[in-house]
């Protein structure tokens, strides 16, 4: 059982996610997105995405991510990146690159903007193009290029998944040759529109073992000049990620709607409902909503994680993926093998990956976008 | 130590990192991408005075001066070291 409000909060939002909006160019198989994007027409004004930075910045957050959908697609970015420095928050901005030009790039620069991430979806133009549903590669390779030409720290994200794993040689030899101070390999996490394609988006042991070897290959090689983190899929795991270092620990992230949440797949939990900076301030929001206390500490965790040593390491693991997976969102991440659940996990994405790849190529990917939404939110 | 710092080597703090006063922490922080590091009372004194044309004999003088009978040479070449070694710190001959 939650006890809402029995311990006195000691943790600060240190990380502000500003999700801009979800309106996006691109249209990712692996989003992260919920799929009901089309539903979230009412976007916060600029004044009211100005309120939540002020307010934030008060209770100790430090990084600012703008993010989305595209965030690039809102024209009043300058301002609020802007604003975001001037109170002192580093600011980083997070892309696919498209919709932007090098006068934006400049006077993002001017506004104090600290960093830029820009996402690629493959290392080839007629992959990334056909991942992302749109003529983007070429764009992105110049903006990642304009980047570094106006000093931004910039890190390169890609996420990694059964139809462009093989090349990660050829993806790291991209982000080398642009010139990126930091990349991510992030293996897919299934939520969102992940979860919908996950049978074709999903690798197998040994295409992991693989890419694994190469990328550590690389750490080596590059290391004191560029640094590579690579996550595996923690369905191969025997213990659970922290996820976002515990509910209600640092992570503050706001949706287009204004609506607040402890981690941005959280809506998909069942019986919460989610504080809107519309409504309430940002300091309720954190320190007294029902919501954020939920799953704060550890007085709602079941066996086995409450008598184990290691809750304090991985907070159980992730609420969604227990949900997802057990049904419960109070159980173990099932990733974790002291889970009576796990040995089920395993059994099933061995099942979804020994299948031929040929046969599990047959359903199609559903990729995100409005009219996919729409319909998925019909059917 | 042979491969000590040389005391003419001037640093700055590297463009991927941000020094600043964090009121809420109650401590100076490095900020970069996506991250944050805490630093202690002696780490922010030094750090605070790096302005990429003090070399490190000068910062050395200039925290003698601020803490007088304070033997602190020694703590400072190790923290100097391990700035480098992170990456916050660069200079045009290192
Ligand atoms: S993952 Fe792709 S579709 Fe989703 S917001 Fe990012 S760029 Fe857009
Ligand atoms: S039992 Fe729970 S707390 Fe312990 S390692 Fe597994 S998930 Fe983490």
């Amino acid at each position: 059982m939650a006890m809402v409000g029995s311990v006195p909060n000691q943790s600060k939002p240190l990380w502000l996610l500003a999700e801009l909006t979800y309106r996006c160019p691109l249209q990712c198989p692996y989003c992260s997105n919920p799929l009901d994007i089309a539903k979230y027409k009412e976007e916060l004004d600029t004044e009211g995405w100005l309120r939540v930075l002020r307010e934030a910045r008060k209770m100790g957050a430090a990084q600012l991510g703008f993010s989305g959908g595209e965030p690039l697609v809102r024209q009043d970015l300058e301002i609020l990146i802007a604003e975001g420095r001037k109170l002192g928050y580093y600011t980083n901005l997070i892309t696919s690159g498209v919709g932007m030009d090098e006068a934006r790039i400049a006077a993002f620069k001017e506004a104090g903007l600290d960093h830029i991430q820009i996402s690629f979806q493959a290392s080839n133009e007629e992959l990334n193009n056909y991942l992302g549903g749109s003529d983007s590669f070429q764009h992105k390779y110049d903006m990642a290029r304009l980047v570094k030409k106006y000093e931004y720290p910039m890190v390169l994200n890609i996420v990694i998944h059964r139809q462009n794993i093989d090349q990660i040689e050829d993806i790291i030899k991209m982000t080398i040759d642009l010139q990126a101070d930091y990349v991510e390999l992030a293996s897919t996490q299934y939520y969102g529109w992940s979860k919908l394609n996950e049978a074709q988006l999903l690798p197998t042991r040994e295409q992991l073992a693989r890419a694994e070897r190469i990328a550590h290959e690389y750490q080596e090689r590059m290391k004191g000049r560029m640094r590579i983190l690579y996550v595996v899929p923690d369905y191969y795991e025997t213990r659970p990620k922290a996820c976002m270092n515990g509910w209600g620990s640092i992570f503050l992230t706001i949706s287009p709607d204004g609506s607040a949440l402890p981690c941005h797949a959280a809506r998909q939990l069942p019986g919460m409902t989610f504080p809107n900076v519309r409504t309430h301030s940002v300091d309720w929001i954190w320190n007294q909503s029902p919501t954020f206390n939920f799953y704060r500490g550890d007085n709602w965790m079941q066996e086995p994680c409450r008598s184990c040593p290691e809750k304090t390491k991985d907070f159980g693991g992730c609420r969604c993926q227990a949900y997802m997976l057990t049904g419960d969102a109070t159980n173990a991440d099932p990733v974790c093998d002291k889970s009576a659940y796990h040995a089920e996990l395993v059994a099933q994405v061995d099942a979804m990956t020994m299948k031929p790849l040929s046969s599990r190529d047959t359903k199609p990917l559903v990729f995100r976008n409005m009219r996919n939404s729409k319909e998925l939110a019909s059917a | 130590m042979s491969d000590e710092l040389p005391p003419t080597l001037i640093p700055r703090i590297a463009p991927m990192f941000r020094l600043q006063w964090e009121e809420a922490q109650n401590c100076h922080v490095l900020l970069y991408p996506e991250g944050m590091v805490k630093l202690g009372g002696s780490a922010g004194e030094i750090l605070k005075r790096i302005d990429g044309k003090k070399s490190i004999s000068t910062l050395i003088d200039e925290l003698k001066a601020q803490f007088p009978g304070v033997p602190l040479e020694a703590d400072v070449h190790k923290f100097l070291e391990t700035a480098y070694g992170n990456g916050w710190l660069r200079s045009e001959s290192k």
